[in-house]
């Protein structure tokens, strides 16, 4: 079975030590959703598998599909499948939506090989579509004068066009008004299938009613402190999360 | 002969040092030679070959007196002007022929070359008229019939200066005199090959004129003299290109560009400014608009070792414009001190001045601008924005703007800014996939995108990829 595997994973910023040996894996197929508070490490999670240079790991490993991703460069983890939806995503000036997704998608061709334009604006489209986004949305550059929703619908169209085996999502509710999140939630939804596996960060159970979870894991001071299913999240929606301390 | 000769040691090496499309040079015979250094004898070998009438030697003598007294101006500019030694120059090399009108008359070696370069491959599919210099004359010089039917004259300056003495000689150093500085006076003495045109009143030429300026010989300088007229209510853009193989030695590529813009006229130069880096490219440019007349210069300067270049246009006759887009991309060892220069000479006119800089590992950029309005006039405009863009944390910027503006009802503005491309956002990039140098590329491309987007199609095509070229070489 083909999986994301974290496997005692060790990491700090500078000297300060962030994870603490946490251990996760999380099959093509699955949804995995990570619930913790502020400061738990969650979001550090994310950007260590991306390969951010800010981190350095300390022990433990990463594998997707077996292959071990710490050693590679975030690129190259990105070819391999690896695609993380950014809690803030970078404004990029003077690069259009469109530009940008064409050169992603160039960059996993083989280098003799020119993308389809005809076909890659066809499917541009129909993502943009089904999130919502108006058409002129492409000739806009990446992120600038975004609101919270556009740059987070923003994120699930890249996703949607880049076609990942493994997808990490951070926050991706946070700023999210109601509408925007059943938007945002769909979007995903409709990624999900038997090869791609999902880790959905969120700091609330909110999101967890439109993005429904196989399992669900509570993150505190840098690991997973206890998993089960998506009933999970409605235990610490009802109780908040000072239990989870007491365990 | 005609043997591919690598300018530097070996193929390899070459191609790891420079990437560009430039960078070869065959062996060429050259009929006409002025040896080595500069004295009057040179100028009176240069008089000699080309035929020059006596009003063009003594033109010339006075401008290498000039260019003697002058000093070099390394109290305001870079020090690395000390390092050209002019005794070491080559000053005019030429095979001794007129230029050809079709690619087929060309010599073989000389045609080889500008095939390499794609000259005429871009002439078939969107250009109106070329002129192609090798080291000092033109090569070859064509203009599209229908163009040529209309009244246009496109020839080199020497043709110009011969056969339309009657246009030539009211405006040939009228708008830089030959002492403006040290260079335009240098110019003047040695001066050899560049365009003369002339586009009749109303007259509008639908595609762009282009000539394309190429250094083969190594210890050479290239002196080409443009002189470009536009008549009543008359449209032109002409566009340049140049090109010159890596040499061990330094080349001095020194230009004098005038531009006449008449009543209601609009002339529009486009340069891409690709020298190889042992060029010292020393030029100065400068246009007249008269009544509602247009100048506009959209400069892109990419490659030498220092350029110093601010185009500049005196807007003498009412409601007349100018305009100035610059891009100057200073990479490792690379200074480019570029500008430009607004002189409002009569009521309401207008001025911009849009300048974007990269700097890249120890490359400089220099911003200088000047913009004059006098006292007595009324209604003048100028907007200046210029925006530098650091890649490394060793790579320099400078900005010395010059903004006199007296009396009042004038309106100006100036806005400035340094950025970095910061870390988020090549990580947030390379997430997608790209690559660092792919994810840097595509940041610098979005900085210059909108001024990118006011060169024609062909050229902004190949700007892209000598930017995507450039970062390549100073990523990782």
């Amino acid at each position: 079975m083909k999986t994301l595997s974290i496997q005692n994973l060790h990491a700090s910023i500078g000297e300060k030590p962030i994870l603490h040996g946490l251990t996760l894996t999380i099959p093509q197929g699955e949804v995995h959703a990570i619930m913790g508070k502020n400061g738990s490490g969650k979001s550090t999670l994310a950007k260590v598998m991306a390969g951010h240079p800010d981190y350095t790991v300390t022990a433990g490993d990463v594998f997707l599909n077996g292959e071990s991703i710490l050693g590679m460069e975030p690129d190259v983890r990105a070819r391999l499948g690896l695609f993380l939806a950014f809690q803030y995503p970078m404004e990029i000036p003077g690069v259009t939506i469109a530009n940008f997704i064409r050169a992603a998608l160039q960059a996993r061709l083989p280098e003799d090989q020119e993308l389809e334009a005809t076909e890659y604006y066809a499917q541009l489209y129909a993502k943009m579509d089904a999130l919502s986004i108006p058409r002129q949305f492409t000739a806009r550059f990446l992120n600038e004068g975004f609101s919270g929703g556009e740059k987070k619908r923003c994120e699930i169209l890249q996703m949607a066009m880049l076609k990942p085996s493994y997808c990490v999502l951070d926050e991706t509710d946070s700023g999210l008004d109601i509408d925007a999140l059943k938007i945002v939630s769909s979007g995903v939804n409709a990624l999900r299938g038997p090869d791609v596996g999902m880790l959905v960060i969120t700091h609330y159970q909110r999101l967890l009613n439109y993005i429904v979870p196989d399992k669900v894991h509570i993150m505190a001071e840098g690991k997973i402190v206890l998993s089960g299913d998506k009933d999970l999240a409605l235990k610490l929606e009802a109780e908040g999360y000072d239990w989870i301390e007491a365990l | 002969m005609n043997e591919l000769q690598p300018s530097n040691s070996t193929m390899a090496e070459q191609v790891q040092i420079d990437r560009s499309i430039g960078d070869f040079s065959y062996n060429v015979d050259y009929t006409f030679d002025a040896g080595v250094g500069l004295t009057e004898e040179t100028i009176d070998y240069i008089c000699d070959v080309k035929k020059d009438p006596d009003w063009v030697r003594k033109f010339r003598k006075e401008g290498y007196k000039k260019f003697l007294e002058k000093p070099m101006p390394t109290n305001w500019a870079s020090k690395d002007l000390e390092n050209i030694v002019f005794e070491n120059i080559r000053y005019y090399l030429s095979q001794g022929q007129a230029p050809k009108r079709t690619w087929e008359e060309v010599p073989e070696d000389v045609k080889k070359t500008f095939e390499r370069l794609g000259i005429p491959e871009q002439e078939r599919k969107f250009l109106a008229g070329v002129e192609a210099q090798f080291d000092s004359e033109a090569a070859y010089s064509n203009i599209k019939e229908a163009v040529g039917k209309q009244g246009v004259i496109f020839v080199g300056s020497a043709e110009g200066l011969r056969e339309h003495p009657e246009i030539f000689k009211k405006w040939f150093g009228k708008v830089i005199p030959s002492g403006d500085n040290k260079f335009s006076a240098l110019n003047s003495a040695v001066f050899s090959g560049g365009s003369f045109i002339y586009v009749p009143p109303g007259v509008k030429v639908s595609h762009p004129l282009q000539a394309y300026f190429r250094i083969n010989a190594q210890n050479f300088g290239q002196f080409e003299r443009t002189l470009i007229i536009a008549d009543e209510g008359a449209e032109v853009t002409y566009m340049e290109g140049c090109t010159a193989p890596k040499f061990e030695t330094a080349t001095l590529h020194s230009a004098v560009v005038e531009l006449v813009a008449l009543k209601g006229a609009k002339i529009q130069y486009i340069t891409v400014q690709n020298w190889s880096a042992n060029v010292f490219n020393l030029v100065t440019k400068r246009g007249l608009a008269y009544e509602d007349a247009e100048v506009k210069w959209i400069d892109c300067n990419i490659g030498s070792r220092l350029t110093m270049k601010y185009p500049g246009v005196i807007m003498k006759g009412r409601r007349a414009r100018g305009e100035v887009v610059s891009i100057a991309l200073a990479g490792d060892g690379q200074h480019q001190d570029t500008g430009a220069k607004m002189v409002h000479a009569a009521d309401e006119t207008t001025s911009n001045i849009i300048s974007k800089s990269i700097s890249l590992g120890t490359g400089r950029s220099t911003y200088r601008g000047l913009v004059h309005i006098p006292k007595h006039l009324k209604k003048c405009k100028n907007n200046t924005e210029c925006d530098a863009l650091l890649i490394n944390t060793n790579s320099r910027t400078d900005t010395y703007p010059a903004i006199t503006v007296r009396g009042q009802g004038h309106s100006v503005q100036h806005e400035a800014s340094v950025s970095q491309i910061n870390a988020e956002q090549i990580f947030y990039m390379q997430q997608r996939g790209l690559s660092e140098a792919a994810a840097m590329s595509l940041a610098v491309n979005g900085f210059v995108n909108d001024l990118v987007q006011q060169f024609p199609m062909e050229y902004s095509v190949e700007l892209k990829r000598l930017i995507d070229l450039e970062m390549e070489g100073s990523v990782g």
